[in-house]
């Protein structure tokens, strides 16, 4: 018997191909390289190159390479906000591991690798390529969140991470295998026509596969009650490194819940998943923002805002419509420059012997730093979600959608939990303009614009929040063609 | 069906006899005299010397870890090797990219020292 | 088709549990690290056991095993190097005396 050879076509998978070989190359530049800095520049140009490709696909090409990957205007997406947020991760690591004496070349290889785990999960169409995006980019997550090796807390973070995280991989296997068990087949639409298709309405190893790939998922994406790693993870990481994941890992498991609960497991259990992803969604922002209030540490505080998000995100999600979709297609693009900035800003005050910052910190930070502290404001803003700033037309896109989707419950808990997180967040605002500064003033003042990597992120950050928030008009267009 | 597995409990409930029979009697019928060299642990004619339960040099961990990576991409030459001839310069070429990224990642960790002992 | 479906899956089951037990309740980093493969691989046990009785002509289940193999692997050699540096560090490999950060 003569095997069927693939016919290859690699079209969606190029902004992959891109970032998987000039990974290749930053690792190999390593070893002939002895100036690391510049290898983080090279990485960077890798991302810009990607970039590139993604916007030659729009508006997507037609699901190909063994129908396993798809290039749709939703992976393309996805691929932009990866992308600007390893851009923003790469430009924080260059200036912030040169000041903690931390510059090495394997750092920009494995945010590369973990870059390109990412797009492939956001491309994926069969869950294969979910689970091989998954732990590629997780993996090289691991290993940087313990990239900073004298630091016991960079450390634990990194066994912690790695412990619950490939625990949640092994549930997220099993519920792959019960899956393929139910459909017969590993590809996300034929699971969806085939459970559609079928006379019994409601398979239960079916529902199993879902409840065990929605716990891995929640692992992932940090949702309540999957969450206990993520303030001990996002505090003892290396800042930059936080700044990378805290975006790129949860975005790129929206991507994939997305894909998989829209496609494979609609419309026969979309009540299910509905019912579950409000119901996670109200818990998760409610314990994210009540976790927030009581934090001293501004790391730790940014990581159970984090949690807050990814209930805010979810909304969108449960509220199983376009609108949705789109509502939160715009909602992680604005936590991307959001939080990835306000890292930024951390990174910036962090002192040089210490692994993270406290609210004691930010003193005074308006007199010492204007332009961090109005930077620092603006994403704070932002993330409360006042308007004109990019945080409130997401936070009023998702809210909307669950409103149509008859979950005003949620919308109406979403605006509470706004208010309540405005404490904490006012928090950090009241330190950098109200009170003095301490006796041993944070060590920003090196922070000069222009003439940093790190100032040109939080500047980047900062204008996209103000730009595409007094212009949101322009990133919904892109959206309706999605 | 299961009928069919009866000569493999009939092979175990064997070999479980014999290894019995082969470690009891000798204790009844042979004589006992046992001398230092006797009671020694065979170390496959080697002297042995120390306690079994010390600690290893953490850098062996090293060359563990580096060994399981390298032997388990071995796994995806066979289900190729299988299909080798049917799928001619093609299964080739693709078998060769992915040999060249592992020489990559061996490239990278021999320049970087992985292999020396600390 | 000597063995029914039923028994692969219970031994699968069986081996995820005893993973599942051994991640919760072991103290010792490696011990954990080994609980965690005993639960891919009773998954993959699954796959494989789903792609012998329910997709018998294609071969999805197989080539999934083969790749959690070859994942699960790189992630045991990056678990193994953080215990490492972990055990460089505080020489310890207990997971619970690595607490550091409290709430």
């Amino acid at each position: 018997m003569r095997p069927q050879l693939p016919t290859l076509d690699l079209v969606p998978l190029y902004p992959l191909l891109v970032v998987t070989g000039w990974a290749v190359l930053v690792l190999l530049a390593d070893l002939f390289v002895q100036h690391k800095r510049a290898l983080g520049y090279l990485a960077l140009t890798g991302v810009i190159v990607a970039a590139v490709v993604t916007v030659a696909l729009w508006p997507g090409v037609p699901t190909s390479f063994q129908n396993m990957a798809i290039s749709d205007g939703q992976a393309l997406f996805f691929n932009l906000v990866f992308l600007v947020t390893g851009a923003l991760g790469l430009l924080v690591a260059i200036e912030y591991l040169e000041r903690k004496d931390l510059q090495r070349g394997e750092y920009y290889a494995l945010l590369m690798f973990s870059l390109a785990g990412m797009i492939a999960m956001a491309a994926a169409e069969d869950l294969l390529i979910v689970f091989l995006g998954l732990e590629m980019m997780s993996v090289a997550l691991y290993v940087l969140s313990g990239s900073n090796q004298r630091d016991m807390s960079s450390i634990e973070a990194a066994m912690k991470y790695f412990i619950l995280g490939s625990f949640a991989s092994a549930f997220f296997l099993y519920g792959i295998a019960l899956t393929y068990a139910a459909a017969g087949s590993t590809n996300l639409a034929q699971i969806g026509s085939w459970l559609s298709g079928r006379g019994i309405p409601k398979d239960p190893v079916a529902l199993t596969g879902l409840s065990l790939l929605l716990v891995g998922f929640g692992f992932k994406v940090a949702l309540v009650p999957f969450h206990w790693w993520t303030p001990d993870v996002y505090q003892g990481a290396p800042t930059s490194v936080t700044a990378f994941m805290s975006v790129g890992a949860k975005a790129a498991g929206f991507a994939t819940l997305t894909r998989v609960l829209y496609s494979a497991f609609s419309p026969t259990f979309t009540t299910d998943w509905v019912t579950v992803a409000a119901v996670l969604a109200a818990v998760t922002m409610t314990f994210g923002n009540l976790a927030a209030l009581v934090q001293r540490d501004v790391k730790r505080l940014l990581g159970y805002s984090s949690i807050a998000h990814a209930g805010y995100v979810l909304v969108g999600i449960a509220a199983a419509s376009p609108v949705g979709v789109r509502g939160m297609l715009f909602y992680i693009l604005a936590y991307a420059f959001m939080t990835a900035g306000a890292f930024a800003v951390a990174c910036a005050v962090e002192r040089r012997e210490q692994s993270t910052t406290t609210l004691a910190d930010y003193a005074g930070l308006a007199q010492r730093s204007p332009l961090l502290a109005a930077a620092m404001l603006l994403f704070m803003l932002s993330l409360i979600g006042i308007p004109p700033l990019i945080g409130f037309w997401s936070k009023l896109f998702v809210f909307r959608a669950a409103v149509e989707a008859n979950l005003a419950w949620l919308a109406v808990l979403g605006v509470l939990n706004s208010a309540l997180s405005a404490y904490y967040y006012a928090g950090v605002v009241v330190q950098m303009y109200l009170r003095e500064p301490g006796r041993s003033p944070a060590e920003e003042v090196a922070f000069r614009p222009w003439r940093s990597a790190l100032a040109v992120a939080v500047f980047l950050a900062a204008a996209a929040t103000v730009v595409l928030g007094l212009w949101p008009g322009a990133v919904v267009n892109l959206l309706m063609g999605v | 069906m299961l009928i069919e597995f009866i000569p493999v409990l009939v092979l175990f409930a064997l070999a479980t006899a014999i290894a019995v029979i082969a470690l009891v009697l000798p204790a009844f019928l042979g004589p006992r005299r046992p001398s230092r060299a006797k009671i020694e642990t065979y170390e496959s004619g080697k002297l042995p010397y120390g306690d079994a339960r010390y600690k290893v040099p953490i850098g062996y961990y090293k060359i563990a870890l580096l060994f399981v990576i390298f032997d388990l991409e071995v796994i995806f030459f066979y289900p190729w090797a299988v299909v080798l001839r049917q799928l001619h310069v093609f299964g080739l070429i693709e078998m060769g990219i992915f040999t060249a990224l592992l020489v990559v990642g061996y490239v990278y960790e021999w320049k970087k020292g992985g292999f020396e002992m600390e | 088709m000597a063995i029914p479906l039923s028994w692969w899956l219970t031994v699968a089951a069986a081996l995820f549990a005893i993973g599942l037990y051994g991640v919760l309740s072991r103290r010792n980093a490696i011990g954990v690290l080994l609980g965690i493969e005993l639960m891919l691989n009773a998954a993959n046990i699954n796959l494989v056991a789903f792609w012998r009785f329910i997709t018998p002509q294609a071969l999805t289940g197989q080539v999934f095993a083969i790749f959690v193999i070859g994942i699960a692997a790189a992630e045991a050699a990056a678990g193994l190097a953080i215990i490492i540096s972990a055990y460089r560090r505080r020489r310890t490999v207990v997971v619970d005396e690595l607490d550091t950060m409290r709430w």
